[in-house]
């Protein structure tokens, strides 16, 4: 719902563009009249990008940090989805594992990093065991809760065909489930990817979360943390926007609220 | 349900303890506290008066980044949400800062405000600003059209309209959204007090550490961090049940 | 009369009592009722009178507290797919398309086979150039008529529909109606038809079942013995119609 009529086409691209503009030139002066030393101006961040390009070590900790990510993330997807799905299920096991998954839940991912050092040494099991942590508990309450709204009349109905139980799950279920799983993988990637930064910064030497806090501690090189900033950003965006399209398949659509 | 059934997660809670306390004693190199250290932390920590102070240091910052977040991104989402060509102009850039992880600002904020309190603050006021932004947006978008049109049909000025139909049909939304972002809140004022500044649940998991490899210390601010956060989320699910407020939510 | 069939349902002596929180209300209070083979029956009642319930007792979705159904001489014990409760439109798949849902409930048939049923119902029920079409891109006429072709592509020989046209306009609704009869004719399954729409209830069925309001009983069974196609403004309809409406206590004047 907006107040005002529709805009025309080139608003599409005037508008996105002049704000970007504002946002670039405000950062530009304020550094320029403030006579930061230290802070970087965009011209130097995106000098600081071409640089972290030509040295060469910027492709293997994105890679490194999206290794980390997909492994956990998998993991965790791949126990996750199971677990709720029975949780959501048989109601009895819902009812007693519940509390202890909301217990669990609220520790932040990050909390265990002393412990998955202990378990884990500095390295990358111990970043992909808390990314793990991070995004298993919300694909979990995700797909148990999917299980739970599931509408009876679809089970019903399933019933009715003379599904057995198992057919029940795996083709009514499941699917009618389905939107609100993929709602909780997105969260979770969410989640994942904010963890990995933490975890990089603390627990392992390379990566993009290691790469902010390095460009720091050796050399104040601040031009070089706002350069990692944006490509945690530029990567964080495009994961969301690959898990979007997974919520625009036909099969999957009637479950989100139509967008403007 | 009966008393019996009722129980059934108490006894599963038990099991769970009573199997972390075989494990932590049969284990032969010395990786995990048992649940009965962990007390014992818990009570020397409320001893030596660091419960309450870190617990409260912790809230403090949480309490005041995400309340300022709110008080800034909800009136501007709102308002982005309502004038279409704002929220065109903005989205993008909100797209871009959003993925970026809070704890990456981490280096930023030390630099401008030292290592303290400000610092962590505005850390949590980044890790809540964008999120609620965007569901004031997203909330005010999927006002159905003929609330609107029923309030201007009564005739409502434009600031009754605002108060009188766009405030109490984007509340249920919000609610959701400040429930979401308040986990989001607690989940990096452990990390930022792990890194900037030396009070707090997340700086005593990390000194506890440190300091002497006290596991068990470490096990028991994760207890606090857990009990805390599952404290804020049920407050915030009780104002979802109050009953102005109900149909926002489906329930099947 | 109901004679003239062989009887396909028997309800003898339902009841049906909820409990909660130790209050018990009867819903169903001793309903015995027979059921021909091929008929079309209307369950007619006020809103929350329990004819729903008895319905799905019939079903097998809920076992009564008291009496028994008998299909064919067999108890009733659950739900099967020789007897196929439609819902309102909400009941299609919304993941499936208009194919996958009629689909359903074939996954014992060969290939072939089901493709050739799919083929044979979307055309029964008008669905032609909507194949591959998802419900949510379908009209709710369209939805219902999908949820027949799929509870037809398996063959029951007893179809329940509970109060299939209520989320309809009224003019789909009068399409709908005759849409049914139609497909009736040619498949002549037993249907057992719930409804609080007396002109509805009039104009599709051989005999209509008045329910009183809860507990619900049989106030009476009223046989509509026009032929189909029905004139709706024929003497006799008014007649049978007008004597529903006394049963129940309404004034027919708005």
């Amino acid at each position: 719902m907006n107040s005002l009529a529709q805009p025309a086409k080139w608003e599409k691209v005037l508008w996105p563009l002049l704000a970007g503009a504002v946002f670039l030139a405000g950062w530009h002066f304020s550094v320029k009249y403030s006579g930061s030393k230290i802070f970087p101006s965009p011209v130097d961040v995106q000098k600081g990008v071409a640089e972290l390009l030509r040295k060469g070590v910027l492709w293997g900790y994105i890679v490194d940090s999206l290794r980390r990510v997909g492994v956990g993330f998998s993991l965790a997807a791949l126990l996750g989805i199971p677990a709720g799905l029975i949780l959501g299920w048989y109601p009895a096991a819902g009812q007693v594992v519940n509390p202890v998954i909301q217990m669990l839940r609220p520790i932040s991912p990050i909390a265990w990093i002393p412990l998955s050092i202990v378990w884990f040494g500095v390295g990358d099991a111990a970043a992909i065991y808390l990314i793990f942590l991070g995004a298993f508990f919300p694909i979990v309450v995700a797909s148990m809760n999917g299980v739970r709204n599931v509408p009876s009349m679809f089970r019903r109905a399933g019933r009715n065909f003379g599904l057995k139980p198992a057919q029940l799950l795996a083709k009514v279920v499941f699917p009618a489930a389905l939107p609100q799983i993929i709602m909780g993988l997105r969260i979770a990637l969410g989640i994942a990817w904010l963890v990995v930064v933490a975890a990089e910064m603390i627990a392992v030497d390379s990566g993009l979360g290691y790469l902010v806090i390095d460009a720091r501690n050796s050399g104040k090189r601040y031009d070089l943390v706002v350069a990692a900033m944006l490509l945690i950003g530029l990567i964080g965006l495009m994961l969301d926007i690959a898990f979007r399209r997974l919520e625009k398949l036909k099969s999957v659509r009637w479950g989100f609220r139509l967008e403007a | 349900m009966t008393l019996l059934v009722r129980l059934r997660p108490v006894a599963f809670i038990a099991v769970l303890l009573v199997a972390w306390h075989i494990a932590a004693a049969r284990q032969a190199v010395h990786l995990l506290p048992g649940p009965i250290a962990v007390a014992f932390g818990l009570v020397e920590l409320a001893q030596r008066g660091l419960l309450v102070k870190y617990v409260v240091a912790s809230l403090f910052r949480v309490t005041w980044g995400f309340m300022s977040a709110a008080i800034i991104a909800i009136p501007a989402g709102l308002a982005i949400g309502w004038y279409r060509r704002a929220e065109m102009s903005l989205n993008p850039l909100i797209q871009i800062f959003r993925p970026i992880s809070p704890l990456a600002w981490i280096p930023i904020s030390i630099l401008w405000f030292g290592v303290g309190d400000v610092a962590a603050i505005f850390l949590i006021f980044l890790a809540s600003l964008l999120p609620l932004t965007l569901t004031a947006i997203n909330a005010v978008e999927s006002i159905p059209t003929v609330y609107i049109n029923a309030g201007r049909n009564f005739g409502l000025s434009p600031a009754s309209l605002v108060y009188r139909v766009l405030y109490p049909a984007v509340i249920p939304q919000l609610i959701i959204g400040l429930r979401i972002t308040l986990g989001i809140a607690w989940l990096v004022v452990v990390a930022a007090e792990m890194i900037a500044v030396n009070s707090g649940l997340g700086f005593l998991i990390v000194d506890a550490r440190n300091a002497g490899n006290r596991y068990d210390l470490v096990v028991a601010g994760m207890v606090l961090i857990g009990v805390i956060g599952l404290l804020l989320d049920t407050g915030m699910r009780s104002l979802e049940g109050i009953r102005s407020l109900r149909w926002g939510y489906s329930e099947d | 009369m109901a004679q003239a069939f062989k009887t396909k349902l028997r309800a003898e002596g339902i009841s049906m009592v909820f409990k909660r929180d130790g209050n018990s209300t009867s819903v169903l209070d001793n309903i015995s009722l027979d059921v021909g083979d091929g008929e079309f029956l209307c369950l007619l009642g006020p809103s929350g009178c329990g004819k729903s319930t008895l319905l799905n007792t019939m079903a097998g979705f809920l076992s009564p507290t008291g009496g028994e159904v008998r299909i064919d001489g067999e108890v009733v014990t659950g739900p099967d797919p020789r007897r196929i409760f439609v819902f309102q439109e909400r009941g299609v798949f919304p993941w499936l398309t208009v194919e996958g849902n009629i689909g359903f409930g074939l996954f014992k048939l060969s290939r072939g086979e089901r493709e050739r049923r799919i083929a044979h119902y979307i055309k029964l029920v008008g669905l032609q150039g909507f194949e591959k079409a998802y419900p949510q891109e379908l009209s709710g006429g369209m939805k219902q008529r999908l949820e027949v072709a799929r509870a037809l592509a398996v063959n029951p020989d007893t179809l329940y529909l509970d109060e299939p046209f209520g989320a309809l306009d009224s003019i789909t609704r009068l399409i709908m109606r005759g849409e049914l009869l139609r497909i009736w004719e040619a498949e002549r399954k037993t249907i057992i038809f719930v409804t609080h729409d007396i002109e509805e209830a009039v104009q599709l069925a051989d005999r209509v079942v008045v329910m009183s309001a809860r507990p619900a009983r049989i106030q009476q069974i009223v046989e509509i013995d026009i032929p189909h196609p029905r004139d709706i403004s024929s003497p006799r309809y008014l007649e049978l119609r007008d004597g529903i409406f006394e049963q129940i206590g309404l004034a027919h004047k708005i």
